[in-house]
C-alpha cells in the first residue's frame, strides 16, 4: 500500500473519528456544571475597563 | 537616541539602499527591478528620518514613539491602522469602480499598466489585505490589549508589522501594475513579497501571544480566539499555497510546486479558507468586542460564542472543494466540499443570531445610533451571504451560477455588507477613544454613510443576480438543433446596463466611505458638528392630547 493509501485510511477512519470527539468535546465543555457563572463572567468582563488608557488598579 | 544607535541605524539603512541598488541593476527582469528600487527608495528616505531625528537630549518623538509607561495601553500603533485603514479603504473602492466602470465602457482599458487584468488583483487585494488587513491588525492590537488590561508586548515588533504590513501592501500592489504576478487568486504576489509577508506575520503572532501572555485578566476573551486561529491559519494557508521554487534568485518569476489538480485543489484550499479565516472568523472577532461595546450590553450568549468558534474552525477548513464542481476534482472531493458549505450554516447563522441578540432590550438604538444601526445590517449581511453561499455551493446550483457574476454579486454582498460595514462601524467606535474626543464630528454623516452604502450594496447584489442568472441560462441555452443559441460575445452584451447599475452601486459605496474619510478627519482635528440628535421623539404637548370637541352628536348621512 502506497503512502498516499496509508494516510488517507488514517483519515477516513482514526482521524475522522478523533476529529469528531474533539469537536463534540469541546461543544459539550460549556455546558459542564459551574460553567454559566464563569460564562457571564467572561460576557462582562469587557465592561471593566472605560477607555481611560489607564488600568483601574492603578499599577 | 544615542549617536551610537542613531549611527548604527543610518548605517543598517544605508546597507539595504546600496543592496537595492545593485539588486536593481543585476535584477533578471524589469518587475523585479522596479520593487528593488521601490526598496531603495524608502532605505534613502530612512537614512535621512533616522539622522534627521537624531536627537543628543533623548527626546524621541514623532513615527517611532515608544509607549508611556506600563500603564498606558499602547496605542500608537492601532492610530497609525486606523489612518491606514481609511486610507486603503478608498484606494481599494476607487479601483472597484474603476475596473467595474470598464466591464461596462471597454476604453477604459488604458494598456498596458491599467487594465481589466492588472487593476482587478489591484482592487481585491486593496480591500480584503490593504484595508482589511490594517483594521485587523489594528482592532486586534486594541482588543487584545483592552481585553487582556495588558499593554501590548513587544512594541518595537508591533511597529515592525505595521509599517513591515504596508511595505508588502505597496510592492504587492505596484508588483500587479508592472505585471509580476504568479497568477494565484487572493495569492497574486510573487516569492520573495511572499517570504516577507512571512516574516511579518510571524512577528505579528508574537506580539500578540506575547500580549495574551502579559494578560491580568483569567480568562481570555472570545475575541481574542477568534483573531488567534486567524492569525495561525493565515500562516498555514499562507507558507502552504505559495510553495513554489524561483527561476533565478534576482528574477521575480517562480512556478509553484504543484501541477494540475493538486494545484487547483491548493489554491482553492487555500482561497476559500482566505474567504474563512481573514474575511469571516477575524471579524467575528471584531463583531464579539465591538458590538457588545457599543450596545453597552453582554454578548447575548457567551456559550454560543464558543460553539461558535468551535465549529467554525473543525467545519471551515473543508469546504474549499466547491469552488472545482464539475472539475477534474474527484468527485467524492467536490461532494464533500459541498456537503461541509451546507453544513457550515448552521454555525454562521447561530454566530449572527448571536450578535443580533445582544441588541435584545436595546433595539432603539438601532434608531438613535447610527453607529449600531451599521453594525446590525452588517450581521444581516453576515447572515444573507452566509445563506447565499451553501445555497451556491450545492452542485446544482453551481451548475447555473459558477463563472456567473452571481459569485461576484455573492461576494460582494458579503464583502461590502458584511467585512465593510462592520469594519467601518468599528473605526467610528475607535476614532473619538484613540484621540481623546467626545464623540465623532457628525452623527448624522455617519447615517449618511450608512444609507449610501445599504443602497450601492442593493444596487450591486440586485444587479449582479439578474446579470448572473440571465449568463448561466444563455450560456446553457441550445436549440432544437442541438446546438448553443448564444454566442459569448452576445451574452457580454446583454449585461451592458446591468453592469453600469452596478458600477453606480460601487460609486455610492464609494460616495459613503468618501463622508466617512471627512468625518474621521474633523474628527481628528478636534471639531465637533453642531446637529440635532438623531431619532428623538417629538416633545409631548398634552393640549393636542384630546378628541376635537365640536359637535356633540354624530350627524345622520342625508
Amino acid at each position: 500500500m502506497s503512502l498516499y493509501d496509508q494516510l488517507r485510511h488514517f483519515a477516513d477512519s482514526y482521524g475522522l473519528v478523533a476529529l469528531l470527539i474533539l469537536f463534540l468535546g469541546l461543544c459539550l465543555w460549556v455546558f459542564r456544571p459551574g460553567a454559566k457563572q464563569q460564562n457571564q463572567e467572561a460576557a462582562r468582563s469587557i465592561f471593566k475597563d472605560e477607555e481611560t488608557g489607564e488600568r483601574q488598579d492603578g499599577k | 537616541m544615542q549617536a551610537e544607535a542613531a549611527l548604527g541605524r543610518v548605517g543598517l539603512w544605508l546597507l539595504v539602499m546600496v543592496l537595492s541598488v545593485v539588486m536593481a541593476a543585476t535584477a533578471a527582469d524589469s518587475g523585479m527591478a522596479a520593487h528593488a528600487t521601490i526598496i531603495g527608495i524608502i532605505a534613502f528616505v530612512m537614512v535621512w528620518v533616522t539622522a534627521a531625528r537624531f536627537d543628543p537630549l533623548g527626546k524621541t518623538q514623532g513615527f517611532f514613539k515608544m509607549p508611556e509607561g506600563p500603564s498606558r495601553y499602547d496605542d500608537d500603533p492601532i492610530r497609525w491602522g486606523v489612518l491606514a485603514t481609511m486610507m486603503w479603504a478608498l484606494v481599494g473602492l476607487l479601483a472597484g469602480v474603476f475596473i467595474a466602470s470598464q466591464l461596462a465602457f471597454p476604453q477604459l482599458n488604458i494598456e498596458p499598466y491599467f487594465n481589466f487584468g492588472r487593476v482587478r488583483p489591484l482592487h481585491t487585494s486593496a480591500v480584503i489585505f490593504a484595508f482589511g488587513g490594517n483594521i485587523l491588525i489594528a482592532s486586534s492590537f486594541y482588543v487584545v490589549q483592552r481585553t487582556c488590561r495588558a499593554q501590548l508586548a513587544f512594541p518595537a515588533l508591533a511597529r515592525f508589522v505595521f509599517w513591515g504590513y504596508q511595505l508588502f501592501i505597496v510592492l504587492a500592489a505596484s508588483g500587479y501594475l508592472f505585471g509580476v504576478t504568479q497568477s494565484r487568486e487572493y495569492a497574486e504576489p510573487e516569492w520573495y513579497v511572499d517570504l516577507w509577508l512571512t516574516i511579518v506575520w510571524v512577528a505579528y503572532l508574537i506580539v500578540f501571544v506575547g500580549t495574551l501572555a502579559r494578560r491580568t485578566e483569567p480568562h481570555i476573551y472570545v475575541a481574542n480566539w477568534f483573531y488567534l486561529s486567524f492569525i495561525i491559519t493565515i500562516a498555514m494557508l499562507h507558507i502552504v499555497n505559495n510553495l513554489a521554487v524561483p527561476v533565478a534568485w534576482n528574477g521575480s518569476l517562480s512556478f509553484s510546486a504543484f501541477a494540475g489538480v493538486q494545484d487547483a485543489l491548493t489554491q482553492w484550499w487555500y482561497g476559500h479558507n482566505a474567504v474563512a479565516f481573514f474575511l469571516t472568523v477575524p471579524f467575528l472577532a471584531m463583531m464579539y468586542y465591538f458590538v457588545p461595546k457599543q450596545a453597552e450590553r453582554p454578548v447575548y450568549s457567551y456559550r454560543l460564542s464558543i460553539i461558535h468558534f468551535w465549529s467554525l474552525i473543525f467545519l471551515y477548513i473543508w469546504a474549499g472543494p466547491h469552488h472545482l464542481h464539475y472539475t477534474a476534482l474527484p468527485d467524492w472531493a467536490q461532494t464533500l466540499g459541498m456537503v461541509f458549505s451546507v453544513i457550515l450554516w448552521m454555525p454562521s447563522w447561530g454566530g449572527m443570531i448571536n450578535g443580533l441578540m445582544t441588541l435584545n432590550g436595546a433595539w432603539d438604538k438601532v434608531r438613535t445610533d447610527p453607529i449600531i444601526r451599521m453594525m446590525v445590517m452588517a450581521m444581516a449581511f453576515y447572515g444573507m451571504a452566509t445563506f447565499e453561499g451553501p445555497m451556491l455551493s450545492i452542485k446544482a446550483v453551481n451548475s447555473l451560477s459558477h463563472y456567473t457574476d452571481w459569485t461576484v454579486g455573492h461576494v460582494h454582498s458579503g464583502a461590502l455588507g458584511w467585512n465593510g460595514l462592520i469594519s467601518f462601524a468599528a473605526v467610528y467606535f475607535l476614532v473619538p477613544r484613540l484621540w481623546k474626543r467626545e464623540r465623532m464630528y457628525s452623527l448624522r454623516m455617519i447615517n449618511w454613510h450608512f444609507w449610501l452604502a445599504t443602497l450601492g450594496i442593493v444596487f450591486y447584489a440586485a444587479s449582479m443576480w439578474v446579470a448572473g442568472i440571465t449568463q448561466g441560462l444563455m450560456w446553457r441555452e441550445y436549440g432544437p438543433d442541438g446546438y448553443l443559441v448564444n454566442s459569448f460575445a452576445e451574452t457580454v452584451a446583454a449585461l451592458h446596463e446591468l453592469y453600469i447599475i452596478r458600477a453606480l452601486g460601487g460609486v455610492m459605496y464609494l460616495s459613503g466611505a468618501i463622508i466617512m474619510g471627512y468625518n474621521v478627519w474633523m474628527t481628528i482635528s478636534g471639531k465637533l458638528r453642531e446637529e440635532k440628535p438623531m431619532g428623538a421623539m417629538p416633545a409631548y404637548d398634552p393640549e393636542k392630547d384630546r378628541p376635537i370637541a365640536g359637535s356633540a352628536s354624530p350627524e345622520p348621512a342625508e
